[in-house]
């Protein structure tokens, strides 16, 4: 598996460390409420196909990135950074 | 007064050739991290160049100018070699001096040891002089840096020294026996 790190380049997936579900950059307002903010903490989807995830390229530029990919194939989409995704 | 001896991170433990190659360590002078604020690379791009006649360079490249050097080592960051950092106004500039661990591997079968250890295509018609990448040797996280046509220079944070030498070492000798 390789992903396409906008700064790197496409890389090996060694390079690498996942953290979850992008729905983490989509925090919710301080006062959403509980049930805003026991979804945003607690639950994910667990798609079979097409998920966006964060991914931390650790041993390459130290950049976070959205990773797009199918969790059924282990194709990978695309790769954009999270601070672009998230401003 | 205690008399404090200065070691090289690889004292003792190079230079050696091996096949092939030689592995040897390097003096790279002062480090300094350069890491500029938000908006200010272009700000801090020009105070170089006009400090040090070399800019702030684009990822995946490095820089020289007589003695200097600077090294794209991640996002917003690079280090500064074998120069004193001049005053940056819009950057946070930290002395890494002695943290870093650089080593030079010339020869023939340079990029065969390499391949060995890093997931990253190095041969020249990829990777040419004066590219640069933050990438994984072994386990360790590295720079690497291709500083000829048979030569790469290799960083790791100076902890790793030892670790980087076997690492280096073993595949060199890998790759000797194989002829």
């Amino acid at each position: 598996m390789r992903i396409p790190c906008p700064i790197c380049g496409t890389r090996d997936r060694r390079e690498f460390t996942y953290q979850g579900a992008a729905e983490l950059l989509r925090r919710p307002a301080p006062d959403a409420g509980d049930a805003a903010w026991d979804d945003y903490l607690h639950n994910r989807d667990n798609p079979c196909g097409e998920a966006r995830d964060l991914w931390f390229h650790e041993a390459g530029c130290g950049a976070w990135l959205v990773v797009e990919r199918d969790t059924a194939t282990h194709e990978v989409m695309g790769a954009e950074l999270a601070e672009k995704v998230a401003s | 007064m205690a008399n404090l001896v200065a070691l090289s991170p690889c004292e003792g433990l190079l230079p050696q050739t091996i096949g092939a190659v030689t592995i040897a360590e390097i003096d790279p002078g002062p480090v300094t991290a350069i890491l500029p604020f938000k908006g200010q690379d272009k700000a801090v791009g020009e105070a170089l160049k006009s400090a040090l006649g070399l800019g702030f360079p684009a990822p995946g490249r490095s820089q020289s100018k007589g003695g200097a050097r600077a090294i794209w080592v991640g996002k917003g960051e690079a280090l500064l070699m074998g120069a004193a950092c001049p005053d940056l106004a819009g950057a946070a500039c930290v002395d890494q001096s002695d943290a870093w661990c650089v080593v030079e591997i010339v020869g023939d079968r340079a990029e065969d040891v390499l391949a060995r250890l890093v997931p990253l295509d190095l041969r020249a018609s990829q990777f040419k002089r004066g590219h640069t990448a933050r990438t994984l040797l072994g386990r360790m996280t590295a720079s690497a840096t291709r500083s000829g046509a048979k030569a790469f220079e290799i960083m790791v944070f100076r902890s790793m020294a030892e670790t980087l030498v076997e690492e280096l070492t073993r595949a060199a000798g890998a790759v000797a026996a194989r002829g």
